[in-house]
């Protein structure tokens, strides 16, 4: 679906992405990460024939971005990082707008626009003002429509920007729910944000990719799952070194402790869960909780982008 | 075309249902009711015809500076809240924005020409009119707005400020009127081709209710040519 080779944009003198290369097939929902100023932006502008690049070739669905701009805007939805919406508008103008501007034919306006308010869960406020709309639904409404046209290519710029949690989570089941009828492009700055929607991620740094791959990938990659978190109950001293005898444990910290409460923090290079379970059952240790690290994802983001372990 | 009625449409849409716009027209209409009073009717006795032609050319000034303020939104607006990337995205050609704009925008100008019509009007009741004279006026004030909202449209694609924006266009404005001081200083042939930039040369047959192809031709030729040069802004964005 996207082929990008040697992908360079230059504001004036300054690189915002160099030599970007790479491949999304159809079907994928793909998870552009990057911190602010990595050039996601401005990879998905030119994706989203709003920008030219300066050099490289960018081909969407078999056509170049610089010569057949217009047949890949046939083909796209692309929601910027902040929704393209007139507020003076209702809800079902706007997309009715957006849907002729984007060549659906006249008679099947009202049904695709009735099909993007169901998919965004908007369809309760097609007549009200786009101005009097609360930031989540504006969100929705700039994210329907970018797929009010069915297109094979959604482009999404930090669709979860700005969103409170819960509609952090609408937003993201929203996105789930395109899956399978788009290619999905999606990027984010904050990671637990996408990663329960994504197939597969790119990370973007100082506008040149970094890495690539599903989340297993990008772990093994970095030869790291992020800590164990262990609370169980038992002698501190005896537990710890018990612990320290189960093969590939490279260190444990003794997180909390409230008399015979434990809270411990194991370094792994490998999957070692059911071992340490096993080692803590075999002593009578009670245990009550073992789990990674949370925000394993943002770890290894953190990892690749600045070298910190998180 | 079809894209050039759907920009226009939702363009006029706004100018409806923004306060701005109206505040603009009344603005407008206030002023060129004052002049009226004020220049037009009051002095020495006039011929009706002399009457029309005073009004004629206040309103073509009140006009002008009314397209700046009205034109200053169209694509400044658009960048400034990033809704002009929903039209950069969209399978239509920039030239397309720009004239589905602009004829928005010359719509909701005649609003304010239709909401003047009451001058020529009570002249008419008090005097004798022609109505060639009325028609040939009027056709001079939409030649007038439509060049002005152009170059308006011109100075609001060269940046993000609405303010900044107005105030180009005003420059602009007043250097094609202004032609003419600098064709004192000049010598021929050069005094003859800056003389013939500037607009009011051109308008004042009009307010005389005479018609001439030549200087329709200046108007239209303004008009495309602020077009064409907001629409190149427009296509030169993308490789920025």
């Amino acid at each position: 679906m996207i082929q990008v080779d040697g992908l360079s944009k230059f504001y004036g003198e300054h690189a915002a992405i160099r030599g970007l290369s790479f491949n999304i097939q159809s079907g994928e929902v793909v998870g552009f990460l990057g911190l602010n100023g990595a050039g996601k932006s401005t990879t998905l502008k030119v994706l989203g024939c709003v920008l030219l690049p300066t050099s490289g070739r960018v081909i969407v669905d078999g056509f170049d971005v610089t010569r057949e701009p217009h047949e890949i805007r046939k083909r796209i939805g692309y929601l910027p990082d902040t929704p393209p919406i007139y507020d003076e508008m209702s809800v079902g103008e706007y997309l009715t707008f957006v849907a002729r501007l984007r060549g659906v034919p006249q008679a099947n306006v009202a049904g695709a626009v009735a099909e993007a308010e169901r998919k965004t869960a908007i369809s309760e406020k097609h007549e009200d003002v786009i101005g009097t709309l609360s930031h989540g639904y504006r969100q929705r409404v700039g994210l329907a429509q970018a797929l009010v046209h069915k297109p094979k290519l959604l482009i999404l710029d930090e669709p979860t920007g700005g969103l409170d949690p819960v509609q952090i989570v609408e937003m993201r089941e929203v996105i789930k729910g395109l899956k399978g009828e788009h290619t999905v492009l999606v990027s984010s700055h904050i990671l637990g944000e996408i990663s329960q929607v994504c197939d597969r991620y790119l990370v973007i740094q100082g506008g040149e990719l970094i890495a690539q791959g599903t989340e297993a990938e990008l772990s093994d990659k970095l030869g790291s799952g992020g800590p164990i978190e262990i609370d169980c109950i038992g002698a501190a001293g005896p537990t710890i070194e018990l612990l320290k005898k189960v093969d590939g444990v490279s260190d444990i910290t003794l997180v909390k402790l409230d008399g015979q409460n434990l809270s411990l923090r194991v370094d792994a290079k490998t999957e070692l869960r059911p071992a340490l379970v096993k080692a803590l059952v075999q002593a009578n240790v009670a245990v009550v909780r073992v789990d990674r690290a949370a925000h394993r994802l943002e770890n290894i983001f953190l990892k690749l982008t600045h070298g910190k372990d998180a | 075309m079809n894209n050039v009625w759907l920009i226009a449409r939702r363009e006029l849409g706004a100018y409806l249902r923004n306060l701005s716009g109206y505040v603009i027209i009344a603005v407008l209409l206030f002023l060129d009711g004052l002049a009226f009073n004020a220049f037009a009717v009051q002095g020495a006795a006039k011929k009706s015809s002399e009457v029309l032609a005073d009004f004629f050319f206040f309103t073509s000034g009140i006009g002008m500076a009314g397209a700046i303020f009205l034109s200053m939104r169209l694509i400044a607006e658009e960048r400034q809240t990033g809704t002009v990337q929903l039209l950069y995205s969209s399978p239509i050609h920039d030239r397309e924005i720009v004239a589905g704009k602009f004829l928005a925008a010359l719509a909701f100008l005649c609003l304010f020409f239709l909401g003047t019509g009451y001058m020529p009007a009570l002249v008419a009741v008090y005097g004798k009119v022609s109505l060639g004279h009325v028609l040939s006026g009027y056709l001079g004030l939409v030649l007038v707005g439509a060049s002005s909202l152009a170059i308006g449209l011109f100075g609001s694609s060269l940046t993000k400020s609405q303010v900044v924006a107005a105030v180009g266009s005003a420059v602009m404005c007043i250097g094609l009127t202004m032609c003419w001081l600098v064709a004192k200083v000049v010598d021929r042939p050069f005094t003859d081709v800056i003389t013939g930039l500037a607009w009011y040369g051109h308008f004042d047959p009009f307010k005389n209710g005479i018609v001439h192809l030549k200087h329709v031709v200046y108007f239209a030729l303004v008009t495309l040519f602020a077009l064409f040069a907001a629409t190149r802004v427009l296509e030169a964005r993308r490789w920025r």
